[in-house]
This record gives C-alpha cells, structure tokens and sequence, in this order.
C-alpha cells in the first residue's frame, strides 16, 4: 500500500494535526515504508480465526455505579491551559 | 549502598546500618553528579524525596517498617505521581502536574518506598532508543556514544549506572526488555494485567503492562510484590490472588525444560550475541535443564501486527491530547479546529506523529476489516503459537534483542530499522505473556540480554529461573567503568 500525498492530508485531518507541505513530503516515503511493512500480514490465511481483543479473553468487570472520588475541580482545574472559574475556555464554536 | 541488593538495603536500614535521609542523599548526589552526562533523569524533587525519607526514617524507629521502608525507586515519567511532574517524555505535558497516584506510585508509597525522581523516555514510550525524548537523548552508561534502548531509557541508564538502586518501566513491545539487555541489568514485564495500568499514561492499551527493573531477579521479585495488585480502577486489571515472588527462588531448575524456537536464531540476530545466548542456554544445561527444540512459526509477523494495532490503539489514546483540559495549548490560533491542529501539531514529536497517522490510516473508514481486524486475527495465532509451545516446554528462551546497543544517531531517521530492535520481544506483549530480559555476557565492552519467556502468571517460576542463573553468573553485578 503506497500513501499518496492525498492519504497524507486526509488522514491528518481526521487526526487533527497540522502537517506542512514539507513534513508531508518527508512523511511519504516514511510512512508507505510502514505500510509495506504492515501489508506482510496479507499473505496469512485467517479464515475461520477469531480476532483476539484480550490476553486471556476476560470479560469487562462491573461495579456499583458509586460517587468514589469527592470533588477534585480545585485540583484539575489550574490544569487547563484557560479557565474561567468551573469551565474550560475555548474559542467561540456556536456563532 | 552502591552495590547493596533491595534486600540489603532493607535490612540495613531496619539494622540502622544508615537512615533512609542518607540513602537517599546519597542516590539524589549521584544523580547530581552523572545526571548531566547520561541524562537519565527529566524531574529530581530533593525536597519531596527528603521528606519522604524523613518519614521512613520515623516508621523504622518506630519498628513499623515493610520491607520497602526507606528504599529509594526510581519512576518512569509515564506514571503520573501526585504533585510531581509527569511529562511522559512529551512537549504536550511538559508543565502537567499530576493531581492523583498512579496505582503504581500508591503501591510504592504505601510500601514506604521513597521516589527518587521520575526518569527519561521515549515520547509517549515510543521509541528503542530513547531519542524521541522531548528531553533530550538518554546516554548507555557502558559507552556514552551509544543508546541505553528504548523506550524505559531513562530508568535503565538510571539502573545500569546505579543512580538508583531500581527503577520502573513499561513494556508495550520491548520497553523494558530491551533497555535491560542493552544496558546490563534484570528487567521483567509481568502477565498483561497483573500490574495496574490506573495512572500510567496511555500508548496502547491491550499491550502496555508495567514491571521492575533492578540489578537482579530477586531485587526484580521483591519489586513485583510491591507493584503487582488487583486495582478496580483498572478494568483489564486481573483478579489473581496476591503472590509473594520471593518464596520460588530457592527452588531446584534441575530437569527444567527450556524451549528454544528457532525462529529466534535466524537472519538479522548478531553472531556474537548469538553466541552469548547459546552459552547462557549451555549454562542451563548443566544445572540440570533440558532443551527442547520448539518453532512459533507466525513469530516473524508480530512487528508488522504490532505496527497496526500499537499505532491504533495510540491514534486513539492520544486523541485525549487537545489542548483544552491539560497539557500544551498553541499560542496563537484562529478558531477550534485551528488550535487543536496547531496545538498537536507543536506539541507532538515526529514519531508520535508518524504513529498517530498510521493508527488513523489503519481505522479509517473502509481499512478496519484490511488492518486491525486481520492483526487482532494473526495475533490470535501467535498466542496460538506460545500456548502449543508451552505444552512442551515450561520456559522459552533466546535474546531480548537482536544486537548490543547501538550508536545514537544510527537508526534515528530510520523507523523501519528502529522497529526490528523488538523483534524478539513484541510477540509476547501481543500474546499478553510474562518475560524477563537477563544479562549473559559482553560483546566489544557491551551488555547482552538473554530472554525469558513464561506461561500465564509464571512470574514467580520464571524469576526463580533468573535467579539461579544469576546465582552461578556474575553479569548482573557489573558496573560500568565511566561512571565510578
């Protein structure tokens, strides 16, 4: 599988990463070097194989839906980049 | 206190050979005197260490110690630690501190141990060389020229340089297996699940597992007890009953039989290594072990599997990355889309870069059934391969990796080259299975790993293995001559 510079901008806008024109160029050849690595695994026959997802096939544990933590807001907060009391700042999104 | 094993030091400080403010004085002046050469650590908190060798010191007087009390460790900078800084070798997380404990890190300080420091690695714990750092390149205390490995580099040359008595890791595809050969000293990446992933930052969630790496098998088993715990916090957390690692390591290994797969002595691996490794298994022979022949024929497709699924699994994990919440935020930016493209875009490196793409790539609509479903098929059959293995053999062994360190710089630019350094040991993150990495001996004045590979939950056995070995060898002892 060779990784066209369309595939580039496409994938990195689905990744929301701004690549230049530059670090695309440098990114084909890297990445399509990736991908014939990958594209190994097409030789195998896995029909009738089940996908394994865990280790040892555990099912996922439930618990009580309980408050655990009490609040931590002072300690997350100061965190972000922009706060304004409770709530993150980010630019405008509703016009 | 520079050659003490974890036990020792143990009870030398019940003894009151030394304090815990002295042992631990003296690992933060080793740091301060060779930290700016091997560059192992990113975040030293002398103050923080001090006072929490201070209480040690207060619980030993007290005769209320554990067997940790006291004892200084090293963390990866992976695992977040409450009020220290937690970057995870990254740009986006260079000013995050954490405001919780991994479970890790509470394990640890319930024991009374006393965090030395967090350490250097790969971005993200993606690398084999520990060059991807944000933090600068980690040194390989045997010859500064040279790579520590990857991606727990910081823990290791922290190790192998005796900054610190032991140190942790993680181990997605060979994090802390190859670091360990590498740089000479013992490193185990238990079962998948028995120790938390609760705290330890995200790179590919059904393969990271944490584990110890130290000097020797026993100081490796003392850790173990300390990190392995069922933690609800952790949904792939595993309910196994809680083990004491130390008690198997006096038992006999004689009639022990030791797998050795083929596949692991094919091209690429280095004939001095090779030759390493086969006097290592000849060492085993004559404490009584038997050795049978065993193949795991898919082994040769784990990288490219690994290269869909760890890449899928991060593309995802690191979309949390947003500049919104925590972590880095661009500066200047015109609208939303705008900051998160520029904010990843900066704060990144290029190998979490290249990654992310290729996990986006392999998920992305009309490619999932091509990609991830045929690795999670393939995977499948390679832990097919281990469990037929195992119904001859009780461990497997061959080399952590397929070469001694190599120089910085000489497969930097070159990902494909860079990957096969976890040819040996990336099979076994993805059939979820326990395995060690031992020193066995020296090439041109550079450590060599052998490997060592258990069934599900073996640790105990597995590190009685090592332990044996490391009874009758004397290569985890050594110590590099730069560092005095």
């Amino acid at each position: 599988m060779t990784i066209s510079q369309e595939d580039i901008k496409k994938i990195a806008h689905l990744a929301r990463i701004n690549i230049s024109s530059d670090e695309s160029i440098l990114l084909e050849k890297k990445l399509t070097g990736i991908m014939e690595l990958i594209d190994q695994m097409q030789k195998v026959d896995t029909d009738g194989v089940e996908p394994m997802s865990h280790a040892l096939n555990i099912s996922q544990p439930l618990r009580a839906d309980q408050v655990t933590e009490s609040d931590i807001r002072k300690k997350t907060m100061p965190l972000a980049p922009e706060t304004q009391e409770s709530l993150f700042i980010v630019p405008q999104v509703i016009e | 206190m520079l050659n003490l094993s974890l036990k020792q030091l143990s009870q030398q400080l019940r003894e009151k050979a030394f304090s815990s403010e002295e042992l631990t004085r003296f690992f933060l002046d080793r740091i301060k005197k060779h930290n700016d050469r091997l560059n192992a650590f990113i975040t030293i908190n002398e103050e923080e260490s001090l006072s929490m060798a201070k209480k040690a010191d207060i619980t030993i007087a007290n005769g209320n110690q554990s067997l940790f009390t006291g004892i200084p460790i090293a963390q990866k900078d992976i695992f977040c630690a409450e009020g220290w800084r937690t970057t995870c070798g990254s740009k986006m997380l260079e000013n995050f501190v954490a405001p919780y404990n991994a479970t890790v890190i509470q394990n640890f300080n319930d024991a009374g141990a006393i965090n030395l420091g967090k350490t250097n690695m790969d971005e993200f714990a993606m690398g084999s060389s520990n060059e991807t750092s944000y933090f600068g390149a980690v040194k390989n205390p045997w010859n500064l020229e040279y790579v520590p490995g990857g991606s727990s580099g910081g823990s290791a040359s922290a190790v192998a340089a005796r900054l610190a008595p032991a140190a942790t890791g993680t181990d997605t595809g060979g994090s802390i297996r190859q670091p360990a050969s590498l740089c000479g000293f013992t490193g185990l990446k238990p079962t998948y699940g028995l120790v938390s992933r609760y705290g330890m930052i995200a790179f590919a969630s059904s393969l990271d597992q944490a584990g110890p790496m130290a000097p020797s098998a026993e100081d490796c088993a003392m850790m173990l007890n300390v990190m392995a715990s069922h933690d609800i916090k952790d949904s792939t957390s595993l309910p196994h009953p809680k083990e004491d690692y130390m008690t198997s390591l006096g038992d006999s290994i004689d009639g022990l039989r030791i797998g050795i797969p083929k596949e692991f002595f094919g091209e690429g691996l280095d004939s001095e290594v090779q030759k390493i490794i086969e006097g290592a298994i000849l060492e085993y022979q004559k404490m009584g072990a038997e050795i049978v022949d065993i193949s795991l024929p898919n082994s040769e497709l784990a990288i490219p599997v690994y290269y869909v699924i760890a890449p899928a699994e991060a593309s995802s994990n690191l979309s949390r990355y947003d500049g919104v919440r925590y972590g880095y935020r661009t500066k200047e930016y015109d609208d939303l889309m705008d900051m998160y493209f520029k904010t990843r875009q900066e704060g990144f490196g290029d190998e979490v870069k290249r990654r992310i793409l290729i996990g986006t790539y392999v998920l992305s609509a009309g490619y999932y059934d091509a990609y991830y479903l045929k690795a999670q098929k393939i995977r499948q059959l390679i832990s097919n391969d281990f469990a037929q293995a195992f119904q001859k053999c009780d461990v497997i062994m061959g080399p952590s990796a397929p070469s001694a360190a190599f120089k910085a710089g000489e497969k930097k630019e070159d990902p494909l080259a860079m990957y096969l350094q976890d040819i040996y040991t990336i099979s076994t993150n993805l059939a979820g299975l326990p395995a060690m990495s031992i020193p066995a001996g020296f090439t041109k004045d550079l450590p060599v790993g052998l490997q060592l590979i258990g069934n599900y939950f073996s640790e105990g056995h597995l590190l009685n293995v090592a332990h044996q070995f490391q009874l009758s060898t004397e290569w985890h002892r050594k110590i590099p001559k730069e560092i005095d």
